[in-house]
């Protein structure tokens, strides 16, 4: 048995962000982080590990420098590393990304007893698509926004959150599961495992090595492959400030307020 | 019939995913018919619903009164409860017979499992969680000189993209705008080479129409022929929860009193305020995502980029300092009260009313003086 | 000479980071106030391997190095000087004299349980009458048949409170001096051994400080460490490698006031002008980064000379003073940037303050430090 996860590095979008005169996003003022959501997918994957002893492999597709964080993620206890780089998957949409994700996992190889995780969605985007799309992929059926995983031999049963409520959801191996915060919380890298992460199997998969793949093509990769093109990025104005209530005290500042809220018929 | 998503001219209609669940309509897809109206007058095409479940037929005449010209009824035993694979195999199969140009699906937990699924088997593009839809390129370009920074000369002139090489005219493709990157930026996307254009759209964004009861009874019913067998499904839906406690209706309220990091030293009083000042003004108390993150409220109380995007007629913010994140689900109130110890908090930027204070302070005597106002009045 | 670091000891610093911002940060203004000794951490930390950073995997550490520990105590201390020293005195001074004088059962026995953080381990040699004079022990052992009798009291012993495994030293010979010092494995639960109540102090409050009271104590024979009279040696070499972690405490409270303060002063406004624009603030700074980064290549590089079995003893006490001088006048400058507020226990540079302090007193006071080096030096 084995556990493939999907990750993705993305910009931290939690602190400043600067964007570029033409509208796109300066990035290279941006911390790399591990998408959150897909932290909670290691983790299951992790905790299952602990459980049946299982291997967990980590992949992701980005520019070289990932693979920092494929070892990060070992040094939280993953067992491999597969980084897909390569010029010609450069510019993929979600529906690219997730054909060539898939070729890479099956080029790994799923088999009976395996599970692929992925996060639900990743900050940076927030589509929430290449999941079920890696999903749709490999034939496979997905569970997404999974907040409790219990495996009992080759069914899965997951509780898949609803805006208002849960469906308990029962699936077998192999299948793919996306995974939210509410799942768990991540464990931090450990001392130990900082200090073996750098002996673990970390291999790249380029073009030359998917390209045999039946998913791998030029119409379905890459920037000529994404059904969807970018018309326009643009930043939204910022609202004029406002009214700053500062020349009474808290008292007099709060009754002015109310006495404008009153005025204008808001209250 | 060969089913060929690059023959652009032969698809036609605007669709509505139209979600049931447990035989309830979602409020969502009111909203979604509505838009789908606007963008169906747009390309001079009809507007269908599309409806799956178990003896659901008896909910289409409803979203006819919304602006629907025709229901697609799928009823199946198999389509009771949502599943992923037997929704999505109805779906392509219809979607592949009767060839919209257009479909739409509502951003819910359940579109955003379902959208990328049905994209992925047709081969098309699907944009996420959209906050605009255009078709029609004055209306577009209005949308953008309002709500972009982008200069006049360049909104004026766009009337094209380049796609493989090559000038694309993009008039008669559907512009799906939405926040990326935690809202920091806003895209429009097109699907210029596949059909049908898919979307899921962002619960509480667009405005519902008013119903029309004429429109309603007008409204065409059809059961367009799928196959489907329990082979089909891999999964199996044990139970479905409904949330015991009521959860809070932040999309609905026309008042919301949100706390964020600023409440951290007491945590629960700070929530009391919050909830006193809420029932004043006969609203609901909503959260920044420090306040979920760290348990204090919980999930659906969020107003934000990853929680809900919110334009209440107040929205009032204790102790909450603007982050990105947080103004993109509530920078559209029609008015920002913000009161935070911090004067440099960037919530004061986007503050109709600031009042920098402690909140513990200012909170009760606000509380106090609307209480006053109300009564004066 | 290389002044970079490695992926790993990278990793390592992100990892203590996000840990001490996440888990320690949160607590420290609390563990202060109420002088608690912060267990829960110590259980989180023992988890990641944290309680046993530099000793082989065989005795259940974690396989890191004396650089990967140093980062990890200043790391802690830039959040919590408490948090730090917990770490510190259980690594330094009792894990580190097992690991390095402890028979192969010894090491077998204790080792992993304290690595794990199963166990908390102390240091027991300053008394009453034998502080900076650690020559002057009071603490007797006697040998009778197959166990030690131990009588006399140890003071301000970190970790007391909470520890399981004491190293303890007491006199075997009285007539020999220093060469009739020996050490002991101690454990909590052995017959006649208690401690004292907590002490109160300025700073690294949440630390368990308290006296060790020896009234007829039975210690095995076999919990002899090293060899009858070689005490003073090892509490000295222990002294050594103690002084790289307090080291790493002071650069990290020093590294942590600064980080406050240029939080701080970039978003307080006076004069119409944030603090951050004034020069006077921009110089403090300055002059604050440059002692502390200074006090880190010395804190480095007696961690790496340790690491590599080369004479470190004078380097440990030149990290140690320098980095516990420079942390009490960095966090003491930072106050002052914070004006009135500094003072105020709404922010945490008063605390970084206190907790500073004691770093210029313990595992050897400055005065000491600056007899180690002259001695080194030759000049006498």
């Amino acid at each position: 048995m084995k556990i493939i996860v999907s990750v993705k590095q993305v910009p931290d979008t939690s602190g400043k962000v600067a964007v570029n005169p033409d509208g796109t996003l300066d990035r290279a003022s941006m911390q790399a982080i591990i998408n959150p959501d897909d932290l909670n997918a290691v983790e299951a994957a992790l905790k299952l590990k602990d459980e049946t002893g299982c291997k967990v492999i980590v992949v992701t597709m980005g520019p070289p420098p990932a693979a920092g964080m494929l070892r990060e993620l070992m040094a939280r206890g993953a067992d491999e590393g597969i980084l897909v780089s390569a010029r010609e998957f450069g510019g993929s949409d979600t529906y690219a990304t997730s054909q060539i994700l898939a070729a890479a996992i099956s080029r790994i190889g799923v088999e009976k007893d395996d599970i692929v995780m992925c996060g639900r969605q990743a900050i940076d985007g927030d589509t929430a698509q290449v999941g079920p799309q890696i999903a749709e992929k490999l034939h496979l059926p997905q569970v997404t926004y999974a907040a409790e995983i219990q495996k009992t031999g080759d069914t899965i049963t997951v509780k898949r959150m609803l805006e208002d409520g849960y469906m308990t959801i029962k699936v077998k191996t192999p299948c793919l599961l996306t995974c939210i915060k509410e799942l768990n919380a991540p464990r931090y890298m450990s001392v130990g495992g900082i200090f073996e992460a750098y002996s673990k199997p970390l291999q790249t998969f380029d073009y030359e090595t998917l390209k045999d793949d039946a998913l791998i093509d030029p119409t379905t990769i890459g920037l000529k492959g994404s059904p969807t093109n970018i018309l326009t990025s643009f930043t939204p104005p910022q609202k004029g400030a406002g009214l700053m209530l500062n020349e009474g005290d808290d008292k007099a500042n709060c009754e002015k307020l109310a006495g404008i809220l009153a005025k204008k018929h808001i209250i | 019939m060969s089913f060929n998503n690059t023959d652009i001219a032969a698809f036609k209609d605007v669709w509505v995913f139209c979600e049931q669940r447990q035989g309830k309509l979602m409020p969502t897809d009111f909203e979604l018919i509505s838009e789908g109206r606007k963008l169906a007058d747009e390309l001079g095409v009809d507007l269908c619903g599309l409806l799956l479940g178990e003896n659901v037929e008896g909910l289409a005449k409803e979203l006819g009164g919304y602006g629907a010209d025709k229901i697609y009824v799928c009823d199946h035993p198999l389509l009771k409860n949502y599943t992923t694979d037997g929704y999505t195999a109805a779906i392509c199969q219809v979607i592949e017979e009767l060839k919209p140009e257009v479909m739409l699906f509502g951003a819910s937990n359940i579109g955003r499992d379902l959208g990328p699924r049905c994209a992925a088997r047709l081969h098309t593009g699907l944009c996420a969680d959209c906050t605009h839809l255009d078709v029609d390129m004055p209306i577009y370009k209005d949308f953008l000189r309002e709500a972009s920074t982008l200069a006049p000369e360049k909104i004026d002139g766009m009337n094209s993209a380049m796609v493989l090489g090559e000038k694309h005219d993009v008039s008669r493709d559907l512009k799906m705008t939405r926040p990326a990157f935690g809202g920091h930026l806003m895209a429009s996307i097109i699907c210029p080479r596949f059909r049908p254009a898919m979307a899921t759209v962002r619960p509480g964004v667009m405005k519902k129409n008013v119903f029309d009861q004429a429109k309603a009874d007008a409204c065409q019913i059809v059961k367009p022929a799928f196959t489907l067998t329990e082979d089909d499904i891999q999964t199996e839906v044990v139970e479905i929860v409904k949330a015991a406690k009521k959860l809070v209706d932040l999309i609905g309220a026309d008042f919301i009193v949100s706390v964020g990091r600023g409440i951290s030293k007491d945590v629960e009083g700070g929530i009391k305020l919050a909830e006193e000042l809420a029932a004043e003004l006969g609203g609901v108390v909503g959260g920044s995502r420090a306040t979920i993150d760290s348990g204090w409220l919980s999930a659906d109380h969020q107003v934000g980029q990853t929680g809900k995007t919110v334009h209440p007629k107040v929205y009032v913010a204790l102790g909450i300092s603007g982050a990105i994140q947080h103004k993109a689900g509530m920078q559209d109130s029609e008015c920002i009260i913000a009161v935070n110890k911090n004067d440099t908090a960037p919530i004061f930027e986007i503050a109709d009313y600031g009042i920098c204070g402690d909140l513990f302070k200012v909170t009760p005597l606000l509380t106090e003086a609307v209480r006053a106002a109300k009564a004066a009045k | 000479m290389d002044f970079h670091l490695s992926n790993e000891q990278l990793m390592l610093r992100k990892m203590y980071r996000e840990f001490a911002e996440n888990e320690v940060k949160p607590l420290a203004e609390e563990i202060d106030e109420e002088e608690r000794f912060p267990m829960e951490t110590v259980e989180k930390m023992a988890k990641l391997g944290m309680m046993g950073i530099y000793f082989p995997k065989e005795y259940g550490g974690a396989g890191g190095d004396v650089l990967a520990y140093a980062m990890c105590v200043e790391e802690l201390a830039k959040v919590c000087g408490t948090t730090a020293v917990i770490v510190s005195a259980h690594t330094s001074l009792c894990c580190a004299p097992i690991f390095e004088h402890g028979t192969e059962e010894q090491k077998m026995k204790y080792l992993p349980d304290l690595c794990s953080g199963k166990k908390i381990g102390a240091f027991g040699l300053t008394e009453p009458g034998a502080g900076t004079d650690a020559s002057g022990q009071q603490t007797t052992a006697v040998l009778e048949g197959d166990h030690y009798v131990l009588n006399g009291s140890k003071c301000f012993i970190t970790n007391g409170n909470v520890a399981d495994t004491f190293v303890v030293f007491a006199m075997t010979d009285k007539k020999a001096g220093n060469h009739g010092i020996s050490a002991f494995i101690v454990e909590r639960d052995f017959p006649g051994f208690t401690q004292g109540k907590h002490e109160k102090k300025m700073g690294i409050r949440g630390s368990s400080t308290c006296d060790l009271i020896f009234e007829d104590c039975i210690v095995p024979k076999e919990n002899l460490l090293g060899k009858e009279g070689k005490g003073f040696k090892i509490a000295m070499q222990t002294l050594d490698g103690g002084r790289i972690g307090i080291a790493s405490q002071a650069l990290g409270l020093g590294e942590g006031a600064i980080d406050e303060a240029i939080k701080y002063t970039k978003e307080r406004v006076q004069f119409g002008k944030r603090l951050s624009q004034f020069q006077n603030t921009q110089f403090q700074l300055a002059d604050m980064h440059c002692r502390m980064q200074a006090a880190q290549y010395l804190v480095y590089a007696a961690a790496c000379k340790k690491q590599l079995h080369e004479d470190y003893s004078m380097d440990a006490a030149m990290a140690k003073l320098f980095a516990a001088e420079a942390a009490s006048d960095v966090t003491r400058r930072a106050v002052q940037l914070f004006g009135g507020y500094g003072y105020t226990r709404e922010y945490p540079v008063e605390r970084m303050m206190r907790d500073a302090k004691i770093t210029e007193i313990y595992e050897g006071t400055s005065e000491v430090q600056r007899m180690v080096i002259s001695s080194h030096l030759g000049v006498k």
